[in-house]
């Protein structure tokens, strides 16, 4: 069996996701980062985007992450976000409206918010 | 039924009416204690990752940053007060503000000019009375606070602390709020948020002989500490503004409950009194009819004879 890693995904108001995985994919400032066990030490600031977990029973967890960190120390990886959500509480219609909205009023972090929503129910 | 005996029994009525409510908030605050301490635990993983982190880059690097330097000479001071939307709720609120009063002293006794923030109607209509300057005011969260609010709470307090002293802007920040200690008590207490002492941070963190890894930053340690500081004190805002909102409502459990009781013991005497003086009519009825007749058997009597 794969070396596992410990992921807590945390939202400001409570506790997304926990359990083991095998990679973790996020997007940080400077480009995408894949973490697998072992992994060095690592803290860095993460952009609006999906996160892909995949978990150590072979499926994958998708969440849409709307800033925060990153960090991973000790084979524990912990993803802070201001706001967190995994892909299958993400109601589609109302992203989908909430995109157009966005776009009819030229609200650019609402657009992205609502873009980043979209695209991590299409990774699912 | 005699006047005196129906006025008792307009207060008992009156009365009644009163501990029904009391009794119903004191039951609805209960309920929203709960609620506001799971809150408070909800936020927990989220506080504890942050510090966490800020640890991690205050002790991996040697990072300046306006938001952990100290000023050499501090003129102006930020005070965020955290005050209820709502009254009812004992001396929850005034022990803030006193709280926030005693702290301004302090801070102008040292030379400092105080800027004041506040959170919560009772706190603005204070200060408001006394015509005194309010910088910045919120309200219409204090019950259910969520973590939008605390971002638009630190918001303007986070570009008052990064502006020039020159132009207005503020070198130190502190916050008065009500801590959750249990149902029972719950203390007003105050302390300096900004600038943060890294060391502090570490310490309050620090499990003993815990050895923090080095840390790779990603893009840089200035960036993340740029980007992890304003989270950092807005989380610390918003557990300041939960454990205000739980306090609040054990405040008012607790004042609904003496209301309550205090309506249950003057119930109590106003029914005393009642039947007092419904038996004071009774008896001043029976000698009456005592007294009638046997006037009208004297007089009987004397006819008949």
């Amino acid at each position: 069996m794969a070396a596992e890693l410990h992921v807590e995904l945390v939202a400001a108001d409570r506790s997304v996701w926990s359990g083991e995985a095998t990679l973790v994919v996020a997007r940080t400032t400077s480009g995408d980062i894949g973490v697998m066990p072992g992994h060095q030490p690592l803290l860095g600031v993460l952009e609006s985007g999906p996160v892909t977990i995949r978990t150590s029973d072979g499926g994958t967890v998708v969440a849409a992450v709307h800033g925060g960190f990153i960090s991973f120390a000790d084979n524990k990886l912990s993803l802070l976000a201001e706001i967190a959500e995994l892909s299958d509480e993400i109601d589609v219609q109302r992203a989908e409206r909430a995109l157009e909205r966005a776009k009819s009023e030229a609200d650019a972090s609402a657009e992205r918010r609502a873009d980043v929503r979209l695209r991590a129910v299409a990774a699912r | 039924m005699g006047a005196q005996l129906r006025v008792y029994k307009r207060r008992i009525k009156s009365v009644t009416a009163t501990k029904k409510i009391t009794k119903a908030m004191e039951m609805i605050a209960a309920s929203r204690v709960v609620k506001a301490q799971r809150k408070v635990a909800a936020s927990t993983p989220y506080a504890t990752e942050l510090t966490r982190a800020v640890t991690a880059v205050g002790t991996g690097s040697n990072t300046q940053h306006p938001l952990t330097t100290e000023a050499e000479t501090a003129t102006r001071a930020a005070v965020l007060l955290l005050t209820s939307d709502r009254g009812l709720a004992g001396a929850f609120n005034s022990n803030a503000i006193k709280a926030a009063e005693q702290l301004t002293a302090r801070l102008e006794a040292e030379g400092k000019e105080v800027d004041t923030y506040i959170v919560g109607r009772r706190g603005v209509a204070h200060y408001n009375f006394r015509e005194r300057k309010i910088a910045k005011q919120w309200s219409g969260f204090t019950d259910q606070p969520e973590y939008a609010d605390a971002k638009t709470v630190a918001g303007p307090l986070i570009e008052a602390i990064e502006k020039d002293t020159a132009e207005g802007g503020v070198d130190e920040l502190h916050i008065v709020y009500t801590e959750f200690v249990s149902m029972m008590t719950q203390t007003a207490i105050d302390g300096r948020l900004l600038p943060l002492s890294l060391e502090a941070v570490a310490e309050e963190s620090a499990k003993k002989d815990e050895i923090l890894p080095l840390y790779d930053f990603e893009p840089s340690a200035e960036d993340v500490l740029d980007a992890l500081l304003p989270r950092y004190v807005e989380s610390r805002i918003y557990n300041a503004l939960l454990q205000s909102a739980a306090s609040k409502h054990a405040a008012t459990r607790r004042a609904m409950k003496s209301a309550t009781d205090n309506a249950g013991d003057l119930i109590n005497n106003l029914s005393r009194l009642a039947n007092a003086a419904r038996q004071a009519e009774i008896t001043q009825e029976i000698s009456e009819i005592v007294g009638g007749a046997s006037a009208l058997a004297d007089a009987t009597a004397g006819s008949d004879k």
